[in-house]
């Protein structure tokens, strides 16, 4: 092997590091100034976007935006809310139970496989859950719901969440397990009363995490969900009907040929934004506090 | 007091056979039960895409399916995906190439040079920006970067081609900002966070004494990462790049609301083009004929075997690199 100080001075080699050095920063500004103005510009159009009716008012038809009657997406984010609930409940489940396996049966004949499955299921593009949603729910309900949209974001938030509750769960000491186990506890009260609230920050950031990818997905929501104008007649509609989500409705507003339309494309850009970012700060500065301790 | 009370309750509880033995059979069978769902979850992912294409397979032959270069779903009714099949490669590797280098540089940036706090909030800042949704950045593409790249990019070139060299023009294509180049530039600066985030997590791994021994050598700080840091970390850096590919083969919003959808082949550098999840997303809905709804679906299979492969080299190169066999730490 060629030693790294061949053939050169010493002022070359000093001359060559503060090169690289000037090279990374140059790299780094260049590549986080584009970033930031996604993010400046996203603020500055959806702020001015943004008035009372977008929280209070339905959305309607184009006409209704373009004759200046109030319009807005209470229907979205209500809509969005729900779908969002029913993808944490049907999710949290499975998430936690693969994870709890994965963590706390360390040498179970599954393991190696599960977690092979379970990064790929990660890595497989949101839309294909979408169609599997699509396959496995609407047709056979025959209908677009927001019940299908829930299973499609959870389908989304499984893998995360049972990875990220396996971490959290390994970060709690073995000899934590020891202590349960040596009063007498049998395994599974080790696991549900020692163990999980010792690593509930860890678990609740996981959740959060998950929740926060799946908040901001479109692509399986659109043939799920589906998207609506209106606010549902009766709430059963909100999970049985085809229900309104922030980012399909935002893609359908900002593909739209009205200029009213993509005002407040903008509008619901900020207001999921906003809804990403404060629930991933969260969970950072809950890992933080964590880490403290 | 109360602590010693709780653990005299806890030792009085039953602790019969059928509190521990049966107790402890059905929490573990719950685990496992849901643990194999989520094995049925991507087994009925495959069997479902694979099984609602087959229509498509079945007319056109699976790899005339693939090399089929019309798609026609008005009159002709002929599928074929190799448009899309293309246009998902070309702009998944341009993008990674246009990210690789510069991830790689903030990674070790952050990583090695930036003091702490600074390394701490660009890295935090990377995190961030990896969470913005896809639609986020397809509104400002669609608004903001699309009009400004074509006046200020696209329409010079193109109006310097018209003038000196008319040969060039098939190959440059419609200036009209959105196509190939717009949805590859924003691409790269979508899968930059995510190849950032592995790279430093892939540096991270590298053990304080292989750089304390390039240290006490007397190696500059440049030659302590390229000597001792990067050589240790490139196989997580490698399993990283080729986990951001998946992420860009599979990314629909933002490249749909760009990429100009045009399903004909071939493709230019700033004309329209598809993708495979663009050309699903935009057409799934509208589909009426059972062969155009099951053609889109074998291109969801297709895509599918693709991100499958992807991600099993991943898998594989990170296994064979670290200590812990995949094992969360």
């Amino acid at each position: 092997m060629k030693s790294f100080a061949e053939n050169k001075t010493l002022f070359q080699r000093n001359l060559w590091d503060r090169f690289m050095v000037g090279l990374l920063i140059v790299s780094t500004i260049l590549v986080m100034v584009p970033l930031l103005i996604i993010i400046g510009y996203v603020i500055i159009n959806g702020i001015s976007a943004l008035n009372w009716e977008f929280f209070t008012e339905e959305l309607g038809s184009p006409a209704r935006a373009m004759q200046g009657r109030p319009t807005g997406l209470v229907h979205t984010i209500i809509g969005t809310a729900v779908v969002d609930l029913l993808a944490l409940i049907i999710s949290a489940p499975v998430g936690l139970g693969a994870g709890i396996l994965l963590s706390e049966y360390p040498d179970h004949k599954l393991n190696p496989f599960l977690r092979i499955i379970n990064d790929t299921l990660n890595g497989m593009p949101a839309i294909l859950k979408g169609l599997l949603a699509f396959a496995l729910i609407v047709k056979p309900m025959g209908t677009f719901s927001g019940l299908s949209g829930g299973f499609a974001l959870a389908f989304v938030m499984i893998p995360i969440i049972a990875r990220s509750t396996e971490s959290a769960l390994m970060n709690i000491p073995w000899s934590i397990r020891e202590a349960g186990l040596a009063i007498g506890l049998p395994r599974w009260r080790v696991v549900l009363s020692t163990v999980m609230p010792a690593a509930k920050t860890g678990l609740v950031t996981g959740f959060l995490i998950s929740f926060a990818r799946a908040a901001g997905e479109a692509a399986p929501l659109m043939f799920t969900s589906f998207g609506n104008n209106y606010l549902p007649n009766h709430w059963t509609g909100m999970i049985f009907g085809p229900v309104d989500t922030l980012p399909q409705r935002l893609y359908s507003l900002a593909i739209s040929p009205y200029k009213e339309w993509h005002a407040m494309g903008w509008a619901a850009g900020i207001v999921l934004l906003v809804f990403v970012i404060t629930l991933f700060v969260t969970a950072r500065l809950l890992t933080r506090e964590n880490k403290y301790n | 007091m109360k602590r010693e009370e709780k653990i005299n309750d806890v030792l009085k509880k039953p602790v019969g056979v059928i509190y521990r033995w049966l107790g402890d059979r059905i929490f573990l069978s719950a685990a496992v039960i849901l643990g194999l769902s989520i094995i049925f979850l991507s087994f009925s992912m495959a069997w479902v895409l694979y099984g609602e294409g087959r229509a498509a397979f079945s007319e056109f032959g699976f790899w005339g399916f693939l090399k089929g270069t019309t798609w026609d779903p008005g009159i002709q009714l002929i599928f074929g995906a190799l448009p899309f099949l293309l246009g998902t490669i070309v702009t998944s590797v341009a993008a990674l190439l246009i990210a690789f280098f510069p991830a790689i540089a903030i990674g070790i940036f952050i990583a090695e040079y930036a003091p702490r706090w600074l390394g701490n909030i660009i890295e935090n800042l990377v995190h961030l920006i990896a969470a913005i949704p896809s639609v986020v950045v397809g509104i400002w593409g669609i608004f903001v970067f699309a009009p400004w790249m074509r006046e200020t990019i696209y329409m010079p070139v193109f109006n310097w081609a018209t003038e000196n060299s008319p040969s060039l023009l098939p190959v440059l294509g419609n200036p009209m900002g959105y196509g190939m180049a717009t949805a590859t530039i924003v691409l790269a600066l979508m899968i930059i966070p995510f190849t950032t985030a592995l790279t430093r997590d892939a540096i991270r791994q590298v053990p304080k004494e292989q750089r304390e021994a390039a240290w006490a050598l007397g190696a500059t700080r440049w030659e302590v990462i390229r000597m001792a840091v990067i050589p240790y970390a490139r196989g997580g850096i490698l399993a990283g790049a080729i986990l951001s590919f998946g992420r860009a083969i599979g990314e629909t919003m933002a490249v749909a609301m760009l990429i100009g959808n045009k399903n004909t082949f071939p493709f230019s550098i700033m004309g329209p083009a598809a993708t495979m999840p663009s050309v699903i997303i935009n057409e799934f809905r509208e589909a009426v004929g059972s062969l155009h709804l099951s053609s889109l679906m074998a291109i969801g299979f297709v895509l599918f075997v693709i991100s499958l492969i992807v991600n099993l080299v991943a898998a594989y190169i990170t296994r064979k690199l670290s200590i812990s066999g995949g094992q969360a730490v």
